[in-house]
């Protein structure tokens, strides 16, 4: 079924009885081509892409729960492609360009707002880190701008450029950042693959691996056994598990995330606005509430909440940075289970057994990755070669040494990143 | 801080594999784990602490340094 | 209408307000909801939506109706709910999210829309054409979403956090949770007694329920000053428990009563060692067409404002519903002298008698009336359709127990068929148990009963025995539901009044296959509002369900998360405001700096000063350079107090120090120092510094300010973790010790006649280090030099860092030098190729630095063998280099990229970077450095500099990083 304004006009003379399931709920077969575990944002692109971009079409996508529910469904919805050093320039580029063209490709509205971000910066210091970070964005291809104090004021001026603790000295503004609505991205994907005869079968837990002589031969799941040559992890914070069913050991710990979203106001902020002296990002969606969050609890957890201690800090610098959001009442808080990596940057690579695949290591950075990932994990399962724009998403990075992607530069510990 | 794995560190001869796998691969339980806890604002203790990461009950602590003498012992 | 008779409010005050511009009086006592039903007023709102008008609903705080913005400029509140607001003279509210005015609005057109803008609807179009979704159509959207506005200016109210412990914490103060604490408070455990009202009560303040044989509301009053005057109790009015936490943590907002110069609210953490929930319960309505007009109220909150305020909600009520507590609506309006038009009880084998009309088996199937309700659609059971008149149409689905804080930390709730209910499941948060309402025990006795036994529970694990007290008297009528959810018919029947979602929502939902309660609640935003679902949740489940052919329990419920009430962003984070966000800290010579002029700026949480301005200079260039000039041709001073210093003593000193440096330290004799380069044990660089070794087993570290407390868990975590064994111990002393630097050709003729001792190169060689006195105090001495010219450290206890600074800052003068700030001492760094984390940004090795020298290969040391992987000694790294510039753009800046001089800028052929940059008066022209491919084999080779940001680009040539004075014989003179 095609969505359009003419479709809801039609569908609304008549009562809106014609709306037709926006997926099947088919039962699993007995052998697929290829099988995806994970119906998250990565899983369901990847579904999408293998079939769109490869013509095949006679795959799973194995959810252990509800379509979208995990990261995809609980993040705080941003979109951008800043990232300076080489292997995530390229990919996060790459993801951009989909994002733009996303709506109509997936006939869908994701709601996809390019309304500009900006990284604030608070010293002379980490203002030549941003002018780097803007540099490579722009020898990549995409945009950036550096504003001094007095261009950031014209743009947000309600910070605090009077009484902050941290004085804002500028920002590095990403006009094509922004943000998009994350249940629309899982959905409009999940869709686009179902249309297209992908099986996305819903309450269907992996619980094996099945690997015989080295190739992986299908999986065991709650619903019965499926065979198929191909396999993708692709389940974020659970990778450890997965990968434990095929012996793996994976360099990730998960970690929790804590996010929150205010009651509903009118505008009031356009952009999304990251604060570089403390742990806070903000934007405001399109149902008017203020999207927020920090940074991680960083205790290593699946409970998928947090704690007050982050829960006040992240407050506590919202305040400093914008004291126009104190009257605004937060309404609901929530955690993700986050795979953090030792260099901060994911993972999308052939595993040492044949035909099964790895896309984890997206730390909190998923959402914006959700086009790209899939459409270089599908070139991956596809082909068996790794997608120019990931080739340095390489497992085996850690071990030699080569191509880390170390953006916050802190090291082999997961979660400083 | 890390993973109690830490504590472990291989011999500077171990080779690849043993370091890699000191420092990046995680076992990452979805239920009991230990891991290390530093407090920094107070005495400056390294400890090990065994937690749940599902429900986030702690069921033990102990100091990392008695911890490090015992498995090095 | 106002009731003579009823309510407990204070007639004998009056208190003026205004609605949306109209004066009204009210008492105090009153909310805004009850003084504005007392005053007739029935519209306060409009509908997210479709902006139908809306009417107070509840008389709690989960009212999702009549939320209107209070006060004005900078203290606007949007947002706030009329139904808990407490009445004041002079309040000024407005209704919000309507435009004109509430009367007429104008979006109301987007009812008629309606058909059009159903569930999902904008997932389905605005996709066309592309540039109209940020232009025009996201715009529109978000202009009509969001209810009340934000002020844009900063919050000027105060507010505080503030932190509690107690034995048990009660959240809830009716009849179950004032027995808990009476319990717990009598067995003289350290009870918080919390509660979201102003007085104790709950449910007790809304009914006509006796206890002991005398008002509800007097026993609860008598409850709390018992419990007052016991020194173990804190009664917590206004404080609404938000959420419950790990290990016994609960969040809490309190509201304190308006007064000048208090703040307007404080946020607690409170650990207790056990709680008792008695949160109660709430009503939940009835579905049916047009179940939404102002004038269809939840049955408890009419008779709440006709017991609680005197306010009669209406003149002619209908009361519907399908459990026998509705009735006591009907009999407590009609004692009132109230004209109650009929009871409408869905249940077949309803009974009740009063001076009404009571109608079993029937149901109510629309209401008419435009802005307010005027008639109530009733069908009896033989199928027999009638209007009856009615003003006020009280609905009752019934009672939901307050269950969230028990689902707080992941549990789903457990459906109790019985009561037709979800209640608490067993055990959910450790030390946390339920009780009365909330546990699903809805009688007075019932609660009474099940608020001491909660107590007496919680009280057992912790080891306290509290006594079985002979309960109050009280009612303890069976509580008879018979579920009905929705009422089919033609007309749309309402679930989410604030985000205008209807029964067919859900089950258009159902039927686009969005079958998960998760993916139902996201598709159609039913309990997405203010409210989170607490006056939708169970109907739409329960609709869902039918509409998918599972059972209740089998579809579940969503996720239950903090805060339970919202909660404003400024008191969770009150102690970030303004300067209050981080501590500041300041040296000892930072007064001093002030009085000099100088500029401070951030460096970590220290502040520093930039440059010391002189008469006549207007540029911060000026003034810099001319304080380079001071340290290359005669002598300034700097504060570097900052850095990170820790003291190391003992047996195996030098043996940690051989461990955490890439160098050998077990080699310096004491009295030297040298400098060290220390690893993380991925092999990258963490931090260096120099370390003296002022005695056989004493030795001073230091490292960057940036680094300090970094460094510090390091040396934590190698003395108790790899290495227990070493016998050593250290402390920072950061603190203790101002330290400046001296440093100029002149630095000798400084010192001498300060200190004691012969500065002689011979007694005093470049990089030593000892104990000296000045003035008589114990001082340290170093020799060692960040400018790069003959340069010493002198470290005083810090209390003596003002005085001294004052004194070496007017003998330098005397000399023509003077202070030097953070610029000029950037410049000479710069100039001297020294580095900082601008150049050890994490991401760097001793290899890429040129220090693989310094990487001994003789011993372990934290880092060594991740060190050696093969991607970090790859040739083909970027390393360190000096840049100059050669082309006719002379400046060079900071974060550009290098590319062979023909290459296109792009990422591909990016080669390099810069990461400090300063104009070097010394040698009169830009310096860089930066990192390179290949770099320390390409001096000579020219490379084009690119920053796109700053718009520009030049020719540089690469050069050594020490760009003056490269075998640095100045600072060993």
């Amino acid at each position: 079924m095609r969505f359009s304004a003419l479709k809801i006009l039609r569908e609304g003379l008549s009562g809106n009885r014609g709306w037709t399931p926006h997926w099947r709920d088919p039962a699993p077969k007995a052998e697929y081509d290829a099988v995806i575990i994970g119906g998250g944002g990565h899983g369901l692109s990847t579904a999408y892409y293998l079939a769109k971009n490869h013509g095949m079409t006679n795959i799973a996508v194995l959810e252990k729960g509800y379509l979208g529910g995990g990261n995809v469904g609980r993040n705080t919805t941003i979109v951008r492609a800043n990232y300076f050093l080489p292997g995530n320039s390229e990919f996060y580029s790459h993801s951009l360009k989909l994002w733009e063209g996303l709506e109509e490709d997936l006939n869908y509205n994701v709601m996809h707002s390019q309304r500009g971000l900006i990284n604030l910066f608070h010293s002379d210091g980490q203002r030549d880190a941003f002018a780097r970070r803007g540099n490579a964005m722009i020898n990549q291809g995409d945009d950036a701008v550096l504003l001094d104090r007095e261009g950031v004021r014209r743009m947000l001026p309600y910070l605090d450029f009077e009484q902050g603790r941290f004085p804002i000295h500028g920002g590095l503004y990403h006009p094509r950042g922004g943000t998009a609505r994350h249940d629309a991205v899982a959905w409009g994907y999940a869709r686009g693959a179902d249309s297209r005869g992908v099986d996305l079968i819903q309450n269907c837990e992996v619980t094996g691996i099945d690997i015989e002589g080295g190739r992986v031969t299908g999986v065991q799941t709650s619903r019965g056994p499926i065979r198929a040559k191909k396999v993708g992890i692709v389940v974020a914070g659970r990778s450890g598990q997965v990968a434990a069913m095929a012996g793996m050991r994976l360099p990730i710990e998960s970690h929790v995330l804590q996010a929150f979203v205010t009651e509903g106001l009118k505008p009031v902020i356009d952009h999304v606005v990251s604060f570089g002296m403390g742990h806070f990002y903000i934007s405001q969606s399109d149902k008017g509430g203020l999207v927020f969050g920090g940074d991680l609890d960083f205790y290593a957890s699946y409970a998928q909440r947090g704690n007050l201690p982050m829960v006040e800090h992240v407050m506590e610098a919202g305040m400093t940075l914008m004291p126009m959001i104190g009257k605004a009442k937060v309404l609901r808080s929530w955690g993700g289970i986050m795979d953090m990596t030792p260099d901060g940057s994911p993972i999308i690579d052939r595993t040492g057994v044949e035909g099964l695949y790895l896309d984890a290591g997206w730390c909190y950075g998923g959402f914006k990755a959700v086009p790209a990932s899939g459409w270089c994990m599908a070139h991956l399962m596809a082909t068996d070669r790794p997608h120019e724009a990931a080739a340095g998403f390489r497992l085996d990075r850690f071990r030699d040494g080569y191509g880390l992607m170390d953006e916050e530069g802190t090291g082999a510990q997961h979660n400083l990143h | 801080m890390g993973d109690a794995v830490l504590l472990d560190r291989p011999d500077p001869e171990a080779g690849e594999a043993a370091w890699d796998g000191y420092l990046h691969l995680r076992d990452n339980p979805a239920g009991v784990t230990r891991d290390l806890w530093h407090h920094e604002a107070g005495c400056g203790a390294w400890l090990v602490v065994t937690r749940n990461t599902v429900t986030h009950a702690v069921e033990g602590a102990e100091l990392a340094e008695a911890a490090a003498r015992e498995g090095q012992a | 209408m106002r009731i003579d008779g009823k309510g407990l409010i204070d007639r004998g005050t009056r208190l003026g307000f205004t609605f949306d511009g109209h004066r009204y009086e009210g008492h105090p006592g009153d909310t805004l909801a009850s003084a504005l039903l007392a005053n007739d007023v029935r519209l306060v709102g409009r509908s997210f939506k479709y902006h139908r008008p809306r009417g107070i609903l509840t008389a709690g705080s989960e009212e999702p109706n009549a939320l209107v913005t209070l006060h004005d400029g900078a203290h606007r509140e949007p947002n706030a709910r009329a139904t808990v607001t407490e009445l004041f003279d002079g309040l000024a509210a407005r209704s919000q999210n309507r435009f004109p005015s509430l009367d007429w609005d104008l979006l109301a057109v987007n009812d008629l829309l309606s058909p059009f803008l159903g569930a999902g609807f904008y997932y389905k179009t605005f996709m066309w054409p592309r540039a109209f979704w940020e232009k025009l159509y996201e715009p529109a959207i978000r202009r009509a979403a969001g209810l009340g506005a934000l002020s844009g200016q900063p919050d000027p109210d105060r507010h505080e956090t503030a932190f509690a412990h107690c034995d048990l914490l009660v959240i809830g103060a009716g009849p179950a949770g004032l027995m808990a604490a009476l319990t717990a408070g009598r067995a003289g455990a350290d009870v918080i007694l919390a509660d979201e009202d102003l007085r104790p009560g709950g449910r007790l303040l809304s009914e006509t329920l006796e206890i002991d044989g005398g008002p509800g509301v007097d026993w609860a009053d008598t409850a709390v000053e018992e419990l007052e005057a016991l020194p173990n109790v804190r009664f917590m009015p206004r404080t609404a428990v938000t959420g419950a936490y790990d290990h016994g943590t609960y969040g809490a907002l309190e509201r304190l009563p308006r007064g000048p110069k208090r703040p307007v609210d404080c946020f607690w953490r409170i650990h207790a060692r056990a709680a008792v929930l008695a949160a109660g319960a709430l009503e939940r309505p009835v579905g049916f067409a047009d179940n939404d007009r102002p004038g269809v109220m939840m049955a408890g909150a009419v008779r709440g404002y006709l017991n609680r305020y005197g306010a009669a909600a209406g003149k002619a009520f209908v009361v519907f519903g399908n459990n026998d507590d509705a009735h006591r609506t009907a009999l407590d309006l009609a004692d009132a002298g109230l004209h109650v038009a009929a009871v409408i009880d869905s249940r077949h084998e309803a009974r009740l008698s009063g001076p009404f009309d009571v109608h079993a088996g029937a149901q109510v199937i629309g209401t008419r009336g435009g802005r307010a309700l005027e008639a109530v659609v009733i069908r009896h059971p033989n199928g027999r359709v009638e209007s009856i008149a009615a003003d006020c149409l009280a609905m009752s689905g019934g009672w939901n127990p307050s269950v969230h804080l028990t689902c707080h930390m992941g549990a789903r709730p457990v459906w109790q068929e019985d009561i037709a209910a979800f209640v608490p499941p067993p055990g959910a948060v450790p030390g946390l148990i339920p009780a009365g309402a909330a546990a699903g025990v809805f009688s007075t006795h019932g609660c009474l009963a099940s608020g001491a036994k909660a107590a007496r529970e919680a009280l057992e694990v912790l080891g306290i025995t509290a006594a079985h007290a002979p309960l109050p008297e009280a009612e303890d009528a069976p509580y008879a539901i018979r579920p009905l959810w929705l009422v089919e018919g033609k007309g749309r029947a309402w679930l989410d009044f604030q985000n205008d979602v209807t029964a067919k929502d859900v089950k258009q939902a159902a039927q686009e296959n969005f079958r998960s309660v998760e993916h139902m609640k996201r598709y159609t935003t039913q309990g997405m509002a203010t409210d989170q679902g607490k006056n939708s949740n169970v109907a739409a489940l329960a609709i869902l369900a039918d509409a998918t052919g599972r059972t209740i329990p089998e579809t579940g419920t969503t996720t239950f998360r903090p805060p339970y009430v919202p909660v404003p962003i400024a008191a969770m984070g009150a102690g970030g405001r303004g300067r209050g966000f981080a501590p500041e800290r300041l040296t000892t010579s930072h007064a001093a700096s002030l009085e000099r002029g100088a500029p401070m700026i951030e460096a970590g949480l220290w502040f520093r000063p930039s440059w010391f301005p002189r008469g006549g200079e207007t540029h911060w260039r000026q003034s810099c350079d001319r304080e380079v000039r001071h340290v290359r041709e005669a002598v300034g001073v700097t504060d570097v107090s900052t850095l990170g210093k820790i003291d190391i003593q003992g047996p195996d000193a030098a043996t940690l120090l051989d461990f955490v440096y890439t160098n050998t330290f077990s080699t310096l004799k004491p009295g030297r120092v040298r400098y060290g380069l220390m690893l993380r044990e991925d092999g990258f660089v963490m931090d260096d510094g120099t370390t003296a070794r002022l005695g056989e087993q004493h030795y001073v570290m230091t490292t960057t300010t940036a680094a300090a407390g970094q460094v510090m868990r390091h040396l934590d975590f190698v003395t108790q973790v790899l290495k227990p064994g070493l016998d050593v111990s250290f402390t920072s002393v950061t603190e203790h010790w101002a330290q400046f630097a001296v440093a100029g050709p002149k630095a000798r003729e400084l010192l001498s006649g300060l200190l004691d001792t012969d500065l002689s190169d011979e007694a005093w060689p470049f990089m030593s280090c000892g104990e000296v006195r000045l003035s008589g105090i114990a001082a340290r001495l170093f020799r060692i030099s960040f400018s790069g010219e003959t340069g010493f450290e002198i470290a005083v206890p810090a209390r003596y860092g003002d005085s001294l600074f004052r004194l070496l800052v007017a003998r330098a003068e005397s000399l023509g030098g003077g202070a030097y700030g953070m610029e000029a001492l950037n410049v000479l760094r710069i100039e001297k190729g020294f580095l900082t984390h601008a150049e050890l940004h994490g991401r760097t090795t001793a290899f890429d630095l040129g220090m693989e020298g310094l990487m001994s290969r003789k011993k372990d040391f934290v880092g060594r063998t991740m060190a050696a992987r093969p991607g970090l000694v790859d040739p083909e790294r970027e390393r360190l280099v000096g840049l100059k510039p050669i082309g006719p753009v002379k400046s060079l800046t900071s974060g550009a990229f290098l590319f062979e001089p023909e290459a296109e800028a792009t990422r591909e052929n990016a080669e390099g970077y810069t990461t400090s940059v300063a104009f070097s008066p010394t040698l009169g022209h830009f310096l860089a450095l930066g990192f390179l491919k290949n770099g320390p084999e390409r001096l000579g080779e020219k490379v084009r500099l690119v920053d796109h940001l700053r718009g520009y680009e030049t020719l540089c040539e690469v050069i050594h990083p020490v760009a003056f004075d490269r075998d640095g014989g100045r600072a060993r003179g």
